[in-house]
């Protein structure tokens, strides 16, 4: 999933002043399982903003909505009237759902009121963390099925370095060390001559740094 | 010879090589690195020029290293791939060769993290052992890692670091293992306080039949105070410092004068270690100390080859 987090109350209230009739916009999927962005995140932060406003006397109302999937047209489309209805719409999705707003409604203010943090997985309920950094072109089948891209700070492709110590990575002691788990994983498997090889120098250009990417599928377009 | 470095012909020769951290300054200061080359320049065979060490800006290692070239002092230049992607590190080497560097250490960086600049973007476009490979390329191939040629020789000596007290312990001669088949000519090894954790590894790397294949220079770094002892006992991720020499500082009447027995200790046992072909001290921010250790360990006069 995509794991979001909601900014500070202060900034959104400070990025949604003046926008008398403002709308916070949900996103039921992944800001959802953040727990940063479904219908109780919405409702939750309408209240706070409408107290906010009360006590500074401010005018305007606070509107709430969610839709399943803020990246997807047909949901977005969907808000056509109740955009129309407000000043600007302050979106709880991650920051793909908040273009796609920018880009159906475009005389809209769109405001972002989560920060987009990593594609992820739930580990315990409360906490997430980076699984997959998106490079384009997987390594997992090497790597013991764990991604030293996303997880290695110095994304090493022929870890570990110096700095691993107990299990964990120099730079902070609660992130465990990629390439101790993948030497873990892969002695247990009775796979370790794959950490002999050196891993060769990756291709970048099948992630972002090939320039924004786009997925075009001939076979499914209509 | 792969470089002719003076470095290259010393450990090819059988002698046992000494060489020693040179930090360039933060600021323009040309006499802060040749300060240093004249203190240490018949003490030691080659100066190790940092590269942004521990992720904190300074004078570029290419710069110093020329300073020093200048000077008639041999350089080892230091490059990081935390600060260059693929064009910048090949250009960077053309340039040290052009203007004479023959030899250059290889290594990933301390993350930005650590530095002066935490909100910078690390780059990472290859890894350490990468880094090797790609010198070995330009060295012996003429070639880019784009496979298109280079006009010219690339006369290098490539060196690497090993942390033989990082986990899991048990890899870590595969790892360097790894290091000597990208094309590593001698390492330089982080410092060792633990002397039998060290040998042990050393043991490995003989069962591998690596100390044939790349020459291994032992670090060293001289302890000023109990306080730094206890700073890189306890807040220095990668080093293993033992207990006793902490107490050893926090007892001794002159602390400094403890220091440099210790490390005398055990240079003088990890000479006795058999595959050690060298010795690298790290003295930050304590070079004048250098000398006299190199005289004490007995390791005077650098030989002339």
């Amino acid at each position: 999933m995509i794991t979001t987090e909601q900014k500070k109350f202060e900034e959104i209230e400070q990025m949604t002043k003046g926008y008398n009739r403002l709308l916070v916009l949900g996103c039921e999927t992944c800001s959802a399982m953040s727990f940063a962005g479904g219908q109780r995140q919405v409702s939750e932060l309408a209240v706070a903003l409408r107290i906010a406003r009360k006590t500074a006397a401010q005018e305007g109302e606070i509107l709430e909505d969610a839709v399943a999937r803020q990246c997807e047209p047909e949901f977005v489309d969907l808000l056509m009237d109740i955009v129309a209805d407000c000043d600007a719409v302050l979106s709880l999705a991650c920051g793909a759902g908040v273009q796609m707003l920018a880009e159906r409604f475009p005389d809209k203010i769109i405001l972002p009121g989560c920060n987009t943090m990593f594609l992820g997985v739930t580990e315990e309920f409360g906490v997430w963390s980076e699984s997959c950094a998106g490079c384009g072109s997987c390594i997992l089948d090497k790597t013991g099925g764990l991604c030293p891209i996303a997880r290695c700070s110095k994304r090493l492709f022929n870890g570990p370095c110096g700095g691993s110590q107990n299990g964990k990575c120099e730079i902070n002691p609660n992130v465990d060390c990629v390439w101790q788990l993948i030497y873990d994983r892969l002695k247990g498997l009775n796979q370790l001559e794959k950490l002999e090889e050196i891993f060769p120098i990756k291709d970048w250009s099948s992630s972002f740094h090939g320039g924004t990417r786009k997925i075009v599928r001939e076979d499914l377009k209509l | 010879m792969k470089s002719g470095s003076n470095l290259e012909k010393i450990l090819a020769s059988g002698q046992f090589a000494v060489t020693a951290e040179c930090g360039p300054p933060k600021g323009v200061s040309a006499k802060a690195i040749q300060r240093k080359g004249d203190l240490l320049k018949f003490h030691c065979d080659a100066l190790n020029v940092t590269d942004n060490q521990t992720a904190i800006v300074r004078m570029s290692s290419l710069s110093g290293c020329v300073l020093l070239q200048q000077m008639g002092v041999e350089p080892v230049m230091q490059m990081v791939v935390r600060d260059r992607n693929r064009l910048a590190i090949q250009s960077d080497i053309l340039g040290a060769v052009a203007l004479g560097i023959r030899n250059v250490l290889c290594l990933s960086g301390d993350h930005q993290k650590f530095g002066n600049h935490p909100g910078a973007k690390g780059v990472y476009d290859i890894d350490s052992i990468q880094l090797i490979q790609t010198l070995k390329l330009m060295r012996d191939e003429k070639k880019f890692l784009s496979g298109e040629d280079i006009s010219g020789e690339i006369p290098l000596f490539i060196g690497a670091a090993a942390n033989p007290f990082a986990d899991p312990f048990e890899f870590r001669a595969v790892r360097l293992a790894k290091k000597v088949k990208a094309g590593a000519d001698f390492i330089q090894t982080q410092a060792i306080f633990d002397v039998p954790k060290f040998a042990r590894w050393m043991e490995m790397v003989r069962d591998r039949g690596l100390d044939k294949k790349v020459h291994i220079l032992a670090g060293v770094i001289p302890v000023k105070s109990v306080g730094m002892a206890r700073y890189m006992k306890n807040n220095v991720s990668g080093l293993s410092v033992p207990k006793e020499l902490v107490d050893r500082m926090a007892d001794a009447k002159d602390a400094k004068e403890e220091g440099v027995n210790t490390c005398l200790e055990i240079i003088e046992q990890i000479k006795e270690i058999d595959g050690v072909h060298g010795v690298h001290i790290m003295a930050v921010a304590w070079e004048d100390i250098v000398p006299s250790i190199v005289d004490k360990a007995g390791l005077m006069p650098r030989p002339i080859v």
